[in-house]
């Protein structure tokens, strides 16, 4: 096992990355694209993460998983620059993402694509002009040339015949595939993918899943996956990052997340309602409750 | 007593944050200024969306309040056997204050509440986030056309308005009351001073579309992501917009006039 080795309680494994942040070893012979350090962020009074460190490796298919509200989405959007830590460093492709000037940033933008959970895809343009948006803004490329660059990426989403609608008419899958589309118009380097799966039905999941891989395998595209999906997000990914109280809980393959004996890992693979995780929210007993004396007459 | 003071206190920080916000906004928006130039196809989408669309309301509410001022102004000075004046109380009274002032509150209620509503969902949509992952500036794409649109086309529309409604009050004056049409035109051309009152009310007219499209455009991107917060801030926009619009017209018509 190459991850963190998980402690039990919430309490403990923050204490830990206080005192020193522990970066989860990639598998041998991997390069990191992407080097998460020491990551601290708070929304309010919470903290989101505290000291969150770890690599995601180059051309593969990486999934960040972890309980609702642990800050995927937010570390996405700090991967993108979008937001800043408090603390802490990300560096893409050797450049820590919030110390680039905006040229610089925008530079890198290009190689990155995202692909948001709602698709994002601009409303008032067809799926043509949505995918070649990206080409207009950054190329100077001739319209012919982008005409066949924008059918030759429809294609590969299956998605050639539907380049004159407009994304009101189309499914909530069709839009991730049209965003898709577009995240991979200008060849990047690595995409984003912020919870893919959610609300799909089966053909739409198995659609998504092979596109995917696809991309991964075909473009050699490093791949970031959010998401709550665990079985399918498991069946595509190289390495799986699992986060919890800011903290990395597990990284690992997936079979090695699978045999790992953390019960917190094995709760959250196998979705036990109860456990490391407590079902019930922290508050007073409910005994205290029932027939202490209440603060809510 | 303590909540109430420190309620107090919070909304005081809101209001402080968001004022800076706003300003800073703003800056940064105007910073961008010549990017128009690289896309100047989006500020004529915009003056269409934001301009062409708002004439008709302008045009017919123009005309209503320019038949109105015939009316009054026809009643009280045939009193003093004074209504040949008529041209200039209708002229004066719409060049300098009613056409900036209307146009600039049926513009917030029209284009401005658009230009909010769309923003928020934008927002809410994830298409300005979007954007800005494309490596595309929305400040350039999106905000300042809008900007300039609005401050482009309010004064357009003022005057259209202002003509109209000196129109109207020719057609209940003269048309229909009787007034002498010759005395209506020569003593409104006599008195209406082209600097003084055209020109001052142009001027509030830029002002006021600066300041609608301003709140329009920022109320959009701070709004909260959701449906009630888009609806919350497109109500923003045309509250805040009208009370701006005449608290500034007091302090513009105290300095120009």
């Amino acid at each position: 096992m190459f991850g963190v080795n998980s402690k039990s309680g919430a309490t403990a494994r923050a204490k830990a990355a206080k005192q020193q942040p522990v970066v989860p070893v990639l598998p041998d012979g991997e390069d990191a694209l992407i080097k998460i350090r020491n990551l601290h962020f708070s929304r309010g009074r919470k903290a989101i993460f505290n000291g969150l460190s770890f690599d995601i490796p180059k051309g593969r298919v990486t999934t960040i998983m972890g309980p609702s509200g642990t800050g995927k989405t937010t570390l996405l959007k700090m991967i993108g620059a979008q937001l800043a830590p408090t603390k802490g460093s990300i560096e893409v492709d050797g450049q820590n993402v919030h110390r680039l000037r905006r040229k610089a940033l925008f530079e890198l933008r290009t190689r990155m694509g995202m692909l948001f959970q709602s698709g994002a895809l601009l409303t008032d343009l067809t799926v043509f002009d949505n995918v070649a948006f990206p080409l207009r803004e950054h190329t100077e490329l001739p319209e012919s040339l982008i005409r066949h660059l924008v059918l030759l990426r429809l294609h590969a989403v299956g998605l050639r015949g539907a380049r004159d609608l407009m994304p009101s008419e189309l499914s909530g899958g069709m839009a991730r595939r049209v965003a898709l589309a577009r995240a991979l118009i200008l060849d990047p380097m690595m995409i984003m993918y912020d919870e893919p799966f959610t609300g799909q039905d089966p053909i739409s999941m198995g659609v998504l899943l092979d596109l995917l891989r696809t991309v991964n395998e075909t473009l050699a595209v490093t791949s970031i996956i959010v998401s709550h999906d665990l079985q399918e997000s498991l069946s595509i990914s190289d390495y799986v990052v699992i986060i919890s109280d800011g903290v990395v809980v597990e990284a690992g393959s997936p079979d090695q997340l699978r045999s790992s004996d953390s019960p917190w890992v094995q709760q959250f693979l196998r979705g036990d309602p109860d456990g490391p995780v407590p079902f019930q929210y922290p508050g007073p007993t409910y005994q205290e409750d029932l027939f202490g004396e209440s603060t809510h007459d | 007593m303590i909540n109430a003071l420190e309620r107090l206190g919070r909304s005081v920080l809101d209001t402080t944050g968001r004022f800076g916000r706003g300003h800073l906004f703003l800056f940064r928006t105007l910073l961008r200024f010549f990017g128009i130039f690289k896309r100047p196809s989006l500020l004529v989408q915009q003056l269409f969306s934001s301009g062409v669309l708002t004439l008709s309301i302008i045009l017919v509410s123009g005309l209503f309040v320019g038949m109105v001022l015939g009316l009054q102004g026809y009643n009280n000075l045939v009193g003093f056997g004074a209504e040949e004046s008529l041209g200039v109380v209708v002229s004066l009274a719409l060049v300098r204050e009613l056409a900036p002032v209307l146009t600039g509150l049926l513009f917030a209620g029209r284009a401005g509440s658009a230009m909010t509503a769309e923003i928020g969902l934008m927002k809410a949509t994830e298409q300005l986030a979007g954007l800005e992952m494309m490596a595309v500036d929305p400040y350039e794409r999106v905000f300042l056309p809008r900007l300039l649109a609005g401050i482009i086309a309010l004064p357009c529309l003022a005057a259209m308005f202002a003509a109209v409604g000196i129109l109207g009050g020719h057609l209940v004056g003269v048309e229909l009351l009787g007034v002498d049409s010759g005395a209506y035109w020569s003593q409104m051309q006599a008195s209406v001073n082209f600097t003084n009152d055209v020109v001052s009310g142009l001027i509030k007219a830029v002002v006021f579309g600066v300041v609608v499209s301003w709140i329009a455009i920022f109320e959009g991107t701070d709004c909260v992501p959701t449906s009630e917060g888009v609806s919350r801030a497109t109500t923003r926009t045309v509250v805040s917009s009208a009370l701006a619009i005449l608290a500034l017209d007091f302090v513009l018509t105290a300095v120009m006039f």
